[in-house]
């Protein structure tokens, strides 16, 4: 199979606008929660966007179209794909889509009658709207769709994309995830369901944890054939060393206590990129903080990593941003790639009392430098789960 | 159809396009949709706004006769 490389990279989050500023602002130990919620609080969709295109997308769409500026420019590809329009793709992943459309929608449904309401409800509500807007923007002809798997969805379309330039049907892919859902309904749903912290704190595998705090934002990353891009002389970022996905089958919020579904995917990711579990240099944990998703987390780091787990660093971006949902496998593993270049591991922030059994070394405090041998690129995963029982895993390696 | 309702037809109309995002400047009766950047999808949003304000349906067999703004005052005014 081919191999896939990341040239381009570009996310907006409760920390700002780019992917660098993400990390560098996590790494100093910045939070973008507030008030209990992750908004993109810097992004204005007027700096980005004519009127028209503001009316003809969902935020979530805005979002993705934003971050994906960034990727694609820093891929070189300002002017038009370097590659024949029908052999670029894009497989692009939400948890819930255009749901402010949906919600507005119903909203003058109810109290003016269906003769009101808009003719972009569905074109902007559909959950591949944002793969949809994306393709149209930069001319990508080629395999294009949405990926819904709720909070895992980020990670699986990635994972998706390179398999389809793996496979050949695609020489280069825009990818990643996308979710703007800090609206009345996602609150009073997420908290019925007992998921969001009360406490408005996301402190990952700490014993105070209670529930997540809600985030929004974007992650996308351009996908390359490794040859093809070295060819034309991108810079590469990373590679994509390997993917899987597996479904617990178990239960449609609650992970499997014992992590089986996220071993498994753990191991086939590990397979897939060839490497020992004693290649990790780091670990981006899914990391909720919640308290059932993180105990059985580190149950499957210790399972799937076996020695390892105790001596690789694992940190959860979540901690700085939120749960971007959908968009959070996307913009997780932007974070790893930048974590792996930079070889500096942003901590796991607001973990301050250990749980008994929760005893990985989760990166608490503040940054560290990634202990790798300058002789050889570092290696990192990135684990995703999603409501459903979905497990993503991406194995990355900086370039 | 006295000229005060046209005009007010006309403002409708305008300001409708306005809001869809078209240059401000280059919106008057002889302007095409096809110029103005005004699609399919904004003709259905125009369509709601002219029943809601005059009554008048169009019908998308209509929507594909209409090719300036001229045309679709036209039609409202002469259906109102």
């Amino acid at each position: 199979m081919r191999e896939v490389v990341v040239t381009g990279i570009g996310a907006i989050t409760p920390l700002g606008v780019g992917a660098r500023e993400l990390h560098a602002r996590w790494a100093a130990g910045e939070v973008g929660v507030r008030d209990g919620e992750a908004p993109c609080a810097d992004f204005q969709p007027y700096d980005f966007f004519s009127r028209k295109e503001v009316r003809r997308s969902d935020r979530f769409t805005q979002l993705a179209l934003a971050a994906a500026g960034e990727a694609i420019a820093e891929a070189g590809w300002a002017d038009g794909a370097p590659y024949p329009h029908e052999r670029t793709g894009c497989i692009f992943g939400t948890g819930i889509g255009g749901l402010s459309t949906l919600e507005d929608n119903f909203g003058i449904l109810r109290d003016h009658g269906p003769s009101r309401v808009a003719p972009l409800a569905v074109p902007l509500m559909m959950s591949n709207a944002g793969a949809a807007a994306l393709s149209m923007r930069h001319d990508l002809r080629g395999p294009v769709f949405g990926v819904v798997s709720a909070c895992a969805a980020g990670a699986n379309a990635i994972a998706a994309a390179t398999r389809a330039i793996q496979c050949g049907d695609s020489d280069a892919m825009v990818t990643g995830g996308s979710e703007a859902a800090l609206t009345p309904l996602a609150r009073a749903a997420f908290s019925a369901l007992d998921a969001v912290s009360q406490a408005g704190i996301s402190r990952p595998f700490d014993a105070r944890r209670d529930g997540f705090v809600m985030g929004e934002g974007a992650g996308v990353l351009v996908l390359e054939d490794g040859t093809s891009a070295r060819a034309r002389g991108a810079r590469v970022l990373a590679v994509v060393r390997g993917v899987a996905a597996t479904c617990d089958a178990h239960h449609l919020t609650a992970p499997r206590e014992d992590g089986a579904g996220a071993v498994a995917a753990m191991r086939a990711a590990l397979d897939d990129a060839g490497i020992a579990p004693d290649r990790v240099d780091y670990v981006n944990a899914h990391g909720t903080s919640t308290p059932l998703n993180d105990r059985a987390e580190a149950t499957a780091i210790k399972c799937a990593l076996g020695q390892r787990a105790s001596g690789v660093p694992i940190s959860s971006t979540k901690s700085a941003i939120g749960h971007l949902l959908g968009a959070a496998g996307a913009v997780e593993a932007i974070a790893t790639i930048l974590t792996l270049r930079d070889r500096i591991v942003a901590p796991t922030l607001g973990l301050e009392e250990p749980e008994q059994g929760l005893d990985l070394d989760f990166v608490p405090g503040s940054s560290r430098g990634l202990d790798v041998p300058v002789s050889r690129p570092a290696i990192g995963i990135s684990n995703s789960f999603g409501f459903g029982g979905h497990n993503a895993v991406l194995v990355l390696e900086a370039a | 159809m006295s000229t005060a309702e046209t005009t007010r037809i006309e403002q409708i109309v305008y300001d409708s396009l306005k809001t869809f995002g078209a240059d401000e400047a280059a919106i008057n009766r002889d302007a095409t949709f096809e110029t103005l950047d005004v699609d399919s999808l904004d003709l259905a949003e125009l369509a709601q706004i002219v029943e809601e304000e005059f009554g008048v349906a169009i019908k998308s067999g209509d929507v594909a006769e209409l090719e300036t703004v001229g045309d679709v005052v036209d039609l409202i005014a002469a259906r109102a």
